[in-house]
């Protein structure tokens, strides 16, 4: 008859595992890795600035006290929303200019079109970081609701927004068809709606 | 009747923690396959500031990573409070900037070397002061796609 070995005591084994659990709980930091691309002008020879309208610029100022001024105005930041949309909604330019799918006030004295209005946004040396991504956040986040209306208006089909269909593309697990197939798709409304912000170099504190 | 009586005896009988261990590494095995190893200590306070209109980041290996803000309390007797740059896992200065991203760029695989993003994370008390002279460095070495890695929130988490 074999003998039977004699049972391991697993009692302890919750000790362990806690212990475990316990090293990993405190060395875990979840990584953000989400943000706000930016592309940063190349560094070029001074080349003559191109002539623009004062119509088609929409300043934006971020002094060092994160008071936001809008063309020259100071302006909540919960408004900066709505008055950067109406800027690049606007579409107040005339025959070749002329903006069909813009659905703004055609004001003659905003923008033209999209592809010709221009966000320039400024800052102090001194300004609190914090201040400027919300404002880069709002600004941002106009482009986006209007390419999210276009992407709607264009691509019902899809049944996403223009920001949940660029979330999917940027998504590293998506490959292959849907990749290629969104490609297309975002670059038409991107070119309806060309992300021109411009940030000039901030101004020295006196 | 007696049979009934001794159940009267008033004692619960014991929990089962046979069980426990499962469940402990069932916790265990989530937090293993959560955890990212950080690569390099963080020198400075790292408070990102929050926002709503984000792209995720690429992949790990196509980011060059920029750290920013006030020297953490463990170093502030020695760097003092201003904010700092920390490239790697030392403080840097703003005219290292460029060879560092170089050095790391040169480091990645070379099909990856036109695609690399650099993430900027920054403590979100910082002066811009700071980060417009890291953004200058960085078109000095045409690294031109950065990304200001921002926590999920609403932008009115910055203001108070």
């Amino acid at each position: 008859m074999p003998r039977k070995s004699p049972e391991v005591n697993a009692g302890s084994m919750a000790d362990i595992a806690f212990l475990l659990l316990i090293f990993f709980l405190v060395t875990t930091t979840i990584e953000t890795d989400s943000g706000i691309n930016r592309k940063l002008p190349p560094m070029e020879d001074q080349i003559d600035p191109p002539i623009i309208k004062e119509k088609n610029i929409f300043t934006v100022v971020v002094n060092k006290y994160s008071q936001i001024l809008v063309e020259e105005d100071l302006t909540d930041i919960k408004d900066l929303r709505g008055l950067a949309m109406d800027f690049l909604d606007n579409g107040g330019g005339i025959g070749e200019e002329a903006c069909d799918y813009c659905q703004g006030e055609r004001s003659p004295r905003s923008s033209d079109n999209p592809e010709k209005a221009i966000i320039s946004l400024k800052n102090d040396r001194e300004t609190p970081y914090k201040a400027y991504i919300a404002v880069q956040n709002e600004l941002v986040a106009a482009y986006n609701e209007l390419r999210n209306r276009e992407f709607m208006k264009l691509y019902p089909s899809e049944g996403l927004t223009y920001f949940e269909a660029d979330f999917i593309y940027n998504d590293p697990r998506t490959t292959g068809d849907q990749k290629e197939d969104l490609r297309e798709k975002l670059s038409v409304v991107k070119k309806l709606y060309p992300q021109k912000l411009s940030e000039a170099e901030p101004s020295k504190v006196n | 009747m007696a049979k009934f009586n001794k159940k009267k005896s008033g004692e619960l009988p014991a929990i089962s923690t046979a069980s426990l261990p499962d469940i402990v590494f069932m916790l265990l095995f989530f937090f293993m396959v959560a955890t990212v190893m950080r690569d390099n200590t963080l020198m400075v306070q790292n408070t990102l500031p929050a926002a709503d209109q984000i792209q995720k980041l690429d992949k790990k290996d196509r980011v060059i990573y920029i750290y920013a803000g006030k020297p953490s309390s463990r170093y502030i007797d020695t760097y003092g409070s201003e904010a700092r740059i920390q490239l790697n896992d030392k403080f840097g200065t703003i005219d290292e900037v460029g060879a560092f991203v170089l050095a790391e760029r040169a480091a990645k695989r070379e099909e990856l070397q036109n695609v690399l993003t650099t993430a900027l994370k920054v403590d979100s008390d910082t002066k811009m002061g700071i980060i417009s002279d890291i953004k200058q460095e960085l078109r000095k070495v045409n690294a031109l796609k950065i990304n200001y890695t921002t926590r999920i929130g609403d932008y009115t988490q910055n203001f108070n």
